[in-house]
């Protein structure tokens, strides 16, 4: 070991870890499982007094998409995390059952349906945002998302405003 | 009159004890939290946190809070910025609410 590596270590270890101030979260996937723990976590993040970002891009989209986020669904092809045989996942409504089926599960938990999950989060003082870069790729626009949408903004502006804070990809 | 300094609470401020609460004591914690007066609005969150506790067991999660307090999601934050269901519950001498939602 240098003597580099040990006086290193040893600064660490001296260092306070420093409480989370601000989380900035990308949602790329339009799935289920792909938006609820993007959810979850920036609504964590609010209850406890933490400033919240979550930027949705590519098909994160549909999460914030008025026409699309009500049919929000889990993938049930190619999902291992459901141990469904694969050809089981392709049965016609499988994806719908299975959705179903966690949505209950979830109401349970007082976890809300997406479009009411946003509301709160926007409420709670989390903002919301779309990719400028997705957003001309699928050809949209401010009025295809949901009113609590802040803004569509670039990579860079993202950046700019995770700056000083933690950045989660979902 | 019993004084915040006189009963039991946990690292993080909460109350030992339910029992020990009384309204001084909310208004006390209160003012440690940065919060120098609570109004009629601060008390309906306080009061319905409080009851829920006492009767189901457990603390409203912050959207019940929002639906069923009669202070909407907004004003809770407002009221409370640092966390209202947290903070509410600190102040009503109840638990720190468990769950993630």
């Amino acid at each position: 070991m240098s003597p580099e590596f040990t006086q290193g270590q040893g600064a660490a270890a001296t260092m306070e870890p420093q409480p989370i101030t601000k989380v900035s979260i990308i949602v790329s996937k339009g799935w289920l499982d792909g938006v609820y723990p993007a959810l979850i976590m920036a609504n964590g993040a609010r209850m406890e007094g933490i400033e919240a970002n979550v930027f949705f891009t590519f098909f994160g989209m549909d999460a914030i998409n008025k026409a699309r986020h009500d049919a929000i669904k889990v993938a049930t092809v190619g999902n291992p995390g459901l141990h469904l045989m694969t050809w089981l996942g392709g049965v016609p409504g499988m994806s719908a059952l299975v959705t179903r089926q966690m949505m209950k599960q979830m109401e349970k938990l007082d976890i809300p349906p997406i479009p009411e999950f946003l509301e709160l989060i926007a409420d709670s003082g989390g903002k919301l945002y779309a990719c400028k870069a997705s957003v001309e790729m699928f050809g949209l626009t401010k009025d295809d998302f949901i009113p609590q949408v802040e803004d569509i903004i670039t990579v860079g502006e993202f950046y700019a405003m995770a700056a000083g804070g933690q950045i989660i990809f979902t | 009159m019993t004084t915040l300094a006189a009963v039991p609470r946990n690292a993080e401020g909460f109350l030992e004890r339910v029992e020990d609460w009384d309204r001084d004591i909310a208004r006390e914690i209160a003012r440690e939290a940065g919060i120098p007066e609570l109004s009629d609005r601060h008390w309906l969150v306080v009061n319905y946190m409080r009851d829920t506790y006492i009767a189901t067991g457990s603390a409203p999660t912050i959207r019940t809070l929002g639906k069923e307090s009669g202070v909407q999601v907004k004003e809770l934050y407002a009221l409370f910025p640092k966390g209202p269901a947290k903070l509410a519950a600190k102040i009503g001498g109840i638990p720190k609410p468990k769950g993630c939602i």
